[in-house]
């Protein structure tokens, strides 16, 4: 039974990371039709924020660091980037690719390839008694983080009118357009709230797996793309259950099955989704 | 002036298939003279790199087909060879075409789910499969895969002529031959009525739905060819190497070959070929002579990188389409 509750926790703790990463991802392709490749490079650049900033201002500071680089870094690629391709979908996917790729190198060129220790607090490392079970508490931290960002994105899409603007361009955009409403200064907000949880999962993330690398954002990235696909894109609520599908059911097959089968099994149950999905659609 | 412009691939391939005759050195390009072999096996590299940036380019810029899975059927060629000589101990006359049989196969079976639905949604499914592959190669699935040092070839199943630095030229034909075969594969698919119904696909999918085409099984039909080649072009490059590790697999070789067939210019004769080429070229070049450079320069993939975005903004349709500009303004 503690097996089982240790399994559902830290499976939850890794679906609370691709929450984060997802859910940037699901609200940047519904908003903007921008599928973003750099997003994991969104995550490394909060982590390696956190990382600098954690020994001089502490752990709190230091997660508060890696939110904002996220969030600035986001905004800026929206910015300068993203915007002058509008409208020209496939340019903007393979200038996303161009960015990840050069991302990378540079924090290889600048902190070198190998993975450093993160300077993560004691108390993160240690394990508390759960349901029966010794848990870690950095699961725990992980959780609480993503459900607190779930709150607060609901809350913003539902009861603010930058939500609302969102919401309705996720669903009609040309609609919204001819309101009168500038989307695209939504576009640089939802980029920016997107790079700010990518920051938070790099912050957190690190904490996690104890390091940071220049390419942890991109081995992430992938399974946050399944969780996006299964959840619907553009759907936040959608992103959650489908993250917490994904990281359960790959930590229980880990866990019972070979090394890397949970992986395979995520993939496997995006392939059902999607058949099931066209079938129900054309009935 | 005619018979020129229609006969010169010929003896373009003419000049490379008697390149390890020639002795003589390019000096700042090539580090020996053209038929050392590690001249011959970069060049022969930068081949097979250009035959696999046409073979993916019938999906993207022929076909319109954003696919991030690539890498799955190179990966598929090369290991699945590697598996039949290294651990089941088949002759290359048998491994070869089981390999691409193999590629194939998978190609079909991954498009047939995957090309239920389309644009970004597409790109992510693929991507997702070829996710499958990589951590098969990099977990050593069922012992076979040799995990993260990948699985070195045993070269006792070869032909003696293809073994040891000597026969690197004979390698380098092997390069030159497949592709060839590519871009007489891509050549006659593009320009037949198949080619240019897909064109029709890249431009406006509902009109083909509209004539009563299937777009599904013409589609399907590009993403099985473009395994195949793949798959082929995997079993070459495992021959070139000597083995199979899992960078192959990984979804970097993908998008490498995406930015090869960028910059090159997609949906262009040899624009792929081209942007294969220079990348291959720039990607070796730049890791083994950048020392002397400072910082971020030092990484290849950061100057391609950067190179890469600048294409996209300044020159979309590649350096093909840089060189018929250049082309009709002097005349």
């Amino acid at each position: 039974m503690s097996t089982v509750v240790l399994l559902a926790v830290t499976g939850l703790g890794l679906s609370a990371l691709y929450f984060l990463i997802a859910s940037g991802l699901s609200l940047v392709f519904g908003l903007a039709d921008v599928l973003n490749f750099a997003h994991g490079w969104f995550l490394t650049v909060g982590a390696y924020a956190a990382y600098w900033a954690t020994p001089k201002v502490g752990f709190a500071g230091g997660v508060v660091a890696g939110v904002l680089a996220g969030a600035g870094v986001a905004a800026l690629v929206e910015l300068v980037m993203i915007r002058p391709l509008y409208k020209r979908t496939i340019a903007q996917v393979l200038v996303t690719v161009g960015l990840s790729l050069a991302g990378v190198a540079l924090f290889q060129a600048l902190f070198s390839p190998d993975a450093r220790i993160f300077p993560s607090p004691k108390w993160t490392q240690q394990v508390v008694g759960f349901l029966g079970a010794r848990v870690p508490v950095k699961s725990l931290l992980l959780i609480a983080g993503a459900v607190v960002v779930l709150a607060a994105l609901l809350a913003f899409l539902r009861w603010t009118r930058y939500g609302l603007i969102i919401r309705a361009g996720v669903e009609n955009r040309e609609m919204v357009t001819a309101l009168g409403i500038d989307v695209r200064k939504a576009f640089t907000l939802v980029f920016a709230i997107g790079g700010a949880a990518a920051g938070l999962a790099g912050a957190l993330g690190g904490v996690y797996f104890e390091s940071v690398s220049p390419t942890g954002g991109a081995s992430l990235l992938i399974f946050a793309f399944i969780v996006v696909v299964i959840g619907g894109m553009g759907s936040i609520t959608g992103s959650a259950v489908a993250a917490v599908a994904v990281g359960l059911l790959q930590q229980f097959v880990n866990y019972y099955g070979s090394a890397g089968a949970g992986d395979v099994c995520a993939v496997a149950l995006l392939a059902i989704v999607l058949l099931t999905r066209r079938q129900a659609r054309q009935a | 002036m005619t018979y020129l412009r229609r006969y010169w691939p010929f003896g373009a391939v003419a000049v490379l298939a008697l390149l390890p005759y020639a002795g003589v050195g390019i000096p700042g390009v090539f580090d020996g003279p053209l038929n050392s072999p590690g001249t011959l096996q970069l060049l022969a590299l930068c081949l097979l790199f250009g035959g696999l940036a046409t073979g993916y380019d019938l999906l993207f810029g022929r076909t319109g087909l954003l696919s991030f899975g690539q890498a799955l059927f190179v990966a598929l060629g090369a290991y699945g060879a590697d598996v039949l000589i290294t651990k089941a101990g088949l002759p290359l006359a048998l491994a070869a075409p089981a390999a691409i049989l193999l590629g194939t196969t998978v190609a079909a079976a991954i498009g047939a789910i995957a090309l239920r639905v389309t644009g970004i949604a597409f790109a992510m499914v693929t991507l997702a499969f070829a996710q499958v592959g990589a951590i098969l190669a990099a977990r050593d699935a069922w012992g076979l895969t040799g995990g993260d040092e990948g699985l070195a070839l045993d070269v006792s199943g070869l032909p003696s002529g293809l073994v040891g630095v000597v026969n690197t030229y004979k390698l380098y034909w092997v390069s030159l031959a497949y592709l060839v075969i590519v871009m007489i594969v891509v050549r006659r698919t593009v320009s037949s009525p198949t080619g240019r119904v897909l064109a029709g696909l890249r431009d406006d999918e509902r009109r083909v739905g509209v004539l009563g085409l299937n777009p599904y099984a013409f589609k399907l039909f590009a993403f099985v060819l473009a395994g195949a080649l793949a798959a082929a072009g995997g079993v070459v490059h495992l021959l070139l190497v000597q083995g199979a590790d899992p960078k192959i697999a990984g979804s970097e070789l993908t998008l490498s070959l995406l930015v090869m067939v960028v910059l090159g210019g997609p949906g262009t004769r040899y624009g792929p070929l081209l942007g294969g080429v220079l990348y291959t070229y720039l990607d070796y070049r730049l890791t083994h002579v950048a020392g002397g450079l400072p910082g971020p320069l030092k990484q290849p993939l950061f100057v391609l990188g950067v190179i890469f975005i600048l294409a996209v903004y300044f020159f979309p349709g590649g350096i093909a389409q840089l060189r018929l500009r250049a082309l009709r303004r002097t005349l």
